[in-house]
């Protein structure tokens, strides 16, 4: 080898380079590079043609400058000019120039084409390899389009040369990950199979990596590789070091051709010719014994090279999963690893295990090592290796061990590395659920994980222990007592409080019989830690204490007294005030008998996969995490709770759920505890506009309004005359923050012109489980038919998160109620007459017809109700006038319902056709 | 297979980078910045494979430099990690004892090198005078 001097000769090029180390700032540096820059742009740009080694040195200094960060704009003409040179260096600068700076895209493809196709064809080995390369590098689709027809034939012609091949099938490989549709599959699959039988092993290396992609795809085309990879692989395991010589590194025999061989083979179910599965597993067996033998090299680039085919061969072993003696003899070699002094071999010897642990042949055997890998969780310094090793830990565990397992854990916890507490909270609940065989361990231990961790104890988790107190009933004693001696520590987490006060709320009675937890004391004891804590715990607590007052007649007085304080009923928090007053009023009005039904105890949950479970997933990869979903029914067997959305929807207005339902506006459908059996998947919202609820709100003026696994979002509604003001409440549903969150209010041309929405800008961060509220003012100028479109945008992880939702705001809100006699109303009706302003309707009933509910229906659409105007009593007379701010527009309602048909006829006149038409439409879908 | 190879001094200065996944421009100084950020906050005793979003890093350190690849987790650490020193023993053996500064004055050279070993991706030649041919061919030319 010739000695090579500084800079290859390209003198310029040196001082450049050390000009730029020799700056003493970046300032300095840019500088130096801008003067550059414009030095290379002149030179360039000049008169004078500048010869192939000028050439050469400026595009060597252009790329140095793109390494330290600097977009190049320029240069690309001359690089493509380079490659035409008949010189290997200018043409590889200028090829290497294109690799690294032209992306595929670029304008110059066809130029670059043209050089690429005079290359191919050049016979020069040295040149077809560039060529080669460069389409391999940029990999654009106009370039496959040009060469993908040619590549296939290089690759597999007899008389292409080695090195050619090797980039050939890397080529093609790359343009099957570009434009998989442009590389047709045919006649040559079978020949490019052959090359694995190639006397070049460069060539068998680079042809298995391309066998071992496309058979991922198109596994059928290429099953023909299993025998010939086999065959290789068993000729290099068994060959003496000294056949391979050219390709043996450090006393081992092809290690980067076998792993890849290895991995091929991974492709594939175990091969069904019994003889060449006999073959194999004598490779992998062979493989194994290696391992034991005295090292040839006491160079750790021996062993690491032997221990890379080892794993991937072990890798394979656990895949085929069907020789249980190969599966035990490879995670004893694991087990040997594990206390192995190379740190790198603890690491993957754990995560093999992790693997090794789902097979059933291999569980019971990687079981054995248990104490090792506690152990490794204690001592091992890198964070790395220890969350391997708790991985490992949740992957062998099953009943027998589960109790050790867990304990280890939590003490582990304690002072485990914050970037994986959150997992590892996640995982202990999963494991002391699924393994529980009396919940009063499962109780206990996720209180130690809120004590222990409770900043990383999602609200999954939480939500996941009351759920499961509250589907059995035999640990509901023992966990009401045991939170109320969890909450006796001076200072415990705020999530604590939260478990503590709903399950207290719903079984405090289960303890109240001991003094020592009398009603009384229990009350204190949550009153104590009120003022610590965040409003949505403040709002929890406070339906605590309602579902006391009910428990506990005795301590009814106590509780109204605290109800009543300013504090509570004067709260600045919208929330708390209305929880306080609507509780207060209804622990003054309701008869025993109401509170008790309104209070009732919860209903069981029904089971669906658990959220943590689902969440682990997510954080995880689901890919990446050992199956565990096998016995996950084991939770409780209540299966009579069918909980169908209309009975949901009609009890949540007064039950506990709803109460407990923090993140949204009072009297609102959907609940946040039974939400939590959603997944939390970061589904993309859809772009186009949700209604869903929208009629929902023609008669009321409050609830939630749409609702996904993220945002929820709440309305307060209040109008007078042709003026309203609306209340927006955004929940963030997730424990992370919301970011660049904006939301605005569009509405199309003709609407702009007959209604004003005036927006109040709000907070651009949403924390996690926070609600904000937006105000919006509105006006009504003259009638309309259309609504108004709320736009949501924000970040939630990496991603923006695009709500629409169709505001209701609509005609009828702007109503005044209007009394009127009978005598008056029927004048009215007369002089109302013309054909246009009257529009009747006659539909079926969506709805159970009572007459109560359909009272309440029109109050609510903003008409009074006339009584004894009809002569029909079961008949519904109603008068109201709409405000604008230009006119108003006397409006007379008739709904007559057939209950015997099941059919209403409705009928409106008022002053303006486009009103009655409208109104009508509205008033229609209600019932 | 591997996303990028990145030859990165203890000052974060890179050296070489070599991306077989389009990287944008401006993301790739902040990639190799936590890239080597990554690598320095570890000691001898800790693992040479970290993870790292959703791929692996594995690393080798020579005195001042650091060399990284990224790869994705199918990829066999230990076949990369022996790749990154067989690489080197390249450099080495065609700088006769390869230094930061052979690397910086003759990028042209180690990208040949580098291309003859890794393309795509993926490993296509492994022995040490197959992969250093065009360049010995090459002086051969200048020398003669």
């Amino acid at each position: 080898m010739p000695a090579v001097s500084k800079g290859d000769g390209m003198r310029g090029l040196a001082v450049f380079i050390s000009d730029i180390r020799n700056c003493k700032s970046k300032e300095a540096e840019v500088k130096r590079i801008n003067k550059e820059l414009a030095n290379i742009r002149s030179k360039f740009k000049g008169d004078k043609a500048l010869d192939g080694y000028s050439k050469k040195k400026y595009v060597c200094k252009l790329l140095f400058i793109f390494l330290l960060g600097h977009d190049i704009d320029f240069g690309h003409m001359e690089a493509v000019n380079l490659l035409s040179s008949n010189k290997y260096t200018e043409k590889q600068i200028g090829y290497l120039f294109i690799s690294v700076l032209v992306n595929s895209n670029s304008d110059l493809i066809r130029l670059i084409n043209n050089a690429i196709r005079n290359d191919l064809a050049s016979r020069n080995p040295t040149f077809m390899n560039l060529a080669l390369h460069c389409i391999a590098n940029v990999g654009s689709r106009e370039m496959a389009e040009a060469f993908v027809s040619e590549i296939p034939r290089i690759l597999v012609a007899g008389d292409t040369m080695d090195s050619v091949k090797q980039s050939a099938a890397l080529c093609l490989l790359r343009l099957n990950r570009t434009c998989p549709d442009l590389v047709p599959m045919g006649e040559w699959t079978a020949r490019v199979v052959h090359l694995l039988n190639d006397q070049h092993l460069g060539v068998v290396t680079a042809a298995t990596s391309l066998i071992a992609t496309l058979a991922q795809k198109s596994p059928d085309d290429f099953k023909t590789s299993v025998s010939l990879a086999v065959a290789r692989l068993s000729r290099i395991v068994t060959s003496a070091a000294i056949d391979l010589q050219d390709y043996t590194y450090y006393f081992v025999a092809a290690p980067w051709l076998s792993v890849k061989l290895l991995r091929l083979l991974q492709c594939y179910p175990p091969p069904e010719d019994a003889a060449l599965r006999s073959r194999l597993t004598e490779c992998l067996e062979t493989i194994l014994s290696k391992a034991q033998e005295p090292p040839k090299s006491k160079k750790v680039q021996h062993s690491n090279a032997k221990n890379a085919v080892l794993f991937e061969a072990i890798t394979l072993i656990i895949h085929h999963d069907n020789e249980p003696n190969l599966l035990v003899r490879a995670c004893n070699q694991l087990g040997q690893f594990l206390q192995h002094r190379e740190t790198n071999l603890r690491y993957l010897a754990l995560e093999s295990m992790c693997t090794l642990a789902s097979s059933e042949f291999s569980h019971e055997a990687v079981k054995t090592h248990i104490e090792t890998v506690i152990n490794a969780l204690k001592t091992e310094r890198d964070v790395s290796v220890r969350q391997r090793a708790v991985d490992l830990l949740y992957a062998m565990c099953d009943r027998s061990n589960a109790k050790q397992i867990v304990a280890e854990m939590l003490s582990y916890l304690e002072t485990a590395d914050y970037s994986i507490r959150e997992e590892i909270v996640l995982k202990v609940a999963i494991l002391a659920e699924k393994y529980a065989v009396d919940y009063t361990w499962y109780v206990d231990t996720i209180l130690n994980l809120i004590r222990i961790a409770g900043d990383y104890v999602s609200e999954e988790v939480w939500y996941r222990v009351i759920q499961i107190v509250i589907n059995r009933d035999d640990v509901q004693g023992y966990a009401a007592k045991t939170v109320f001696e969890a909450l006796q520590a001076p200072a415990c987490h705020e999530n604590l409080v939260k478990v503590g006060g709903y399950i207290l709320g719903e079984f405090g009675n289960l303890i109240a019989g001991d003094p020592r937890s009398s009603p009384l004391v229990q009350f204190s004891l949550l009153h104590s830690k009120f003022h610590l804590c965040s409003v949505p715990t403040r709002a929890l607590l406070l339906s605590a204490y309602i579902k006391f007052i009910n428990l506990f007649p005795e301590v009814k007085g106590t509780i109204q007294d605290v109800l009543r304080s300013d504090s509570q009923l004067r709260n600045a928090d919208v929330e708390l005030q209305q929880r306080a007053v609507e509780y207060l009023r209804l622990s003054c009005i309701a008869s025993t008998d109401i509170l008790a039904t309104v209070l009732e105890e919860m209903p069981p949950f029904p089971e669906k996969e658990s959220s943590i479970l689902a969440k682990l997933k997510k954080k995880k990869g689901s890919s990446k995490l050992p199956d565990l979903n096998d016995a996950r029914r084991n939770i409780n067997g209540s299966t009579n709770h069918t909980e169908d959305t209309e009975t949901a929807e009609k009890v949540s207005t007064h039950s506990f759920t709803d109460k407990l339902n923090v993140n949204s506006t009072p009297s609102t459908g959907a609940s946040l505890l039974v939400d939590v059996f959603s997944d939390v998947s970061n589904t993309p919202a859809p772009n186009d506009v949700s209604e869903e609820h929208f009629l929902r709100f023609v008669c009321k003026n409050n609830g939630v309004i749409f609702e996904n696994q993220l945002l929820q979002i709440g309305l307060k509604s209040e109008y007078r005359q042709n003026l309203g003001r609306m209340y927006v409440f955004y929940g963030n549903k997730t424990s992370t923050q919301f970011l660049s969150f904006s939301s605005s209010v569009s509405s199309n041309d003709l609407l702009q012109t007959q209604l004003n929405i005036h927006t109040k800008t709000v907070d651009p961060v949403i924390d996690g489980g926070a609600q904000v509220q937006q105000i919006l003012n509105i006006e009504c100028l003259s009638d309309f038919s259309d609504a108004p479109v709320l736009h949501i945008q924000f970040r939630y992880g990496g991603a923006l998160q695009n709500i629409a939702v169709k505001l209701p705001v609509m005609l009828n809100k702007f109503f005044q109620p209007t009394e009127m006699t009978s005598q008056d109303f029927f004048q009215r009706w007369k002089q109302l007459g013309a054909p246009q302003q009257e529009v009747q309707k006659i539909f079926k009933a969506q709805h159970q017809m009572d007459s109560d509910v359909a009272k309440a229906k029109l109050l609510g659409f903003g008409v009074a109700l006339l009584d004894g105007v009809d002569p029909n009593p079961a008949n519904f007379v109603g008068a109201g006038i709409i405000h604008s701010k230009t006119t108003q527009v006397g409006c007379l309602i008739r709904l007559e319902p057939n209950t015997q048909a099941q059919m209403y006829r409705l009928t409106l006149r008022t002053s303006k056709d486009s009103v009655s038409q409208r109104l009508c439409e509205l008033l229609s879908e209600q019932f | 297979m591997i996303k990028f190879v990145l030859m990165v001094n203890q000052q974060g200065q890179t050296r070489l980078s070599r991306y077989y996944e389009p990287v944008e421009l401006s993301r790739r100084a902040a990639l190799e910045a936590a890239v080597v950020r990554c690598c320095l906050s570890r000691n001898k005793e800790q693992c040479s494979f970290v993870e790292y979003k959703d791929f692996r890093l594995v690393y080798r350190q020579y005195a001042a430099l650091y060399v990284v690849m990224g790869v994705t987790h199918s990829e066999n650490e230990l076949s990369i990690y022996e790749l990154i020193q067989n690489f080197v023993e390249v450099l080495d053996k065609y700088f006769s004892r390869v230094s930061e500064l052979d690397i910086m004055f003759n990028l042209d050279s180690v990208h040949i090198i580098l291309d003859e070993m890794i393309q795509n991706g993926h490993v296509v030649e492994t022995n040490k005078s197959r992969v250093l041919a065009p360049l010995t061919a090459i002086n051969k030319m200048v020398d003669g």
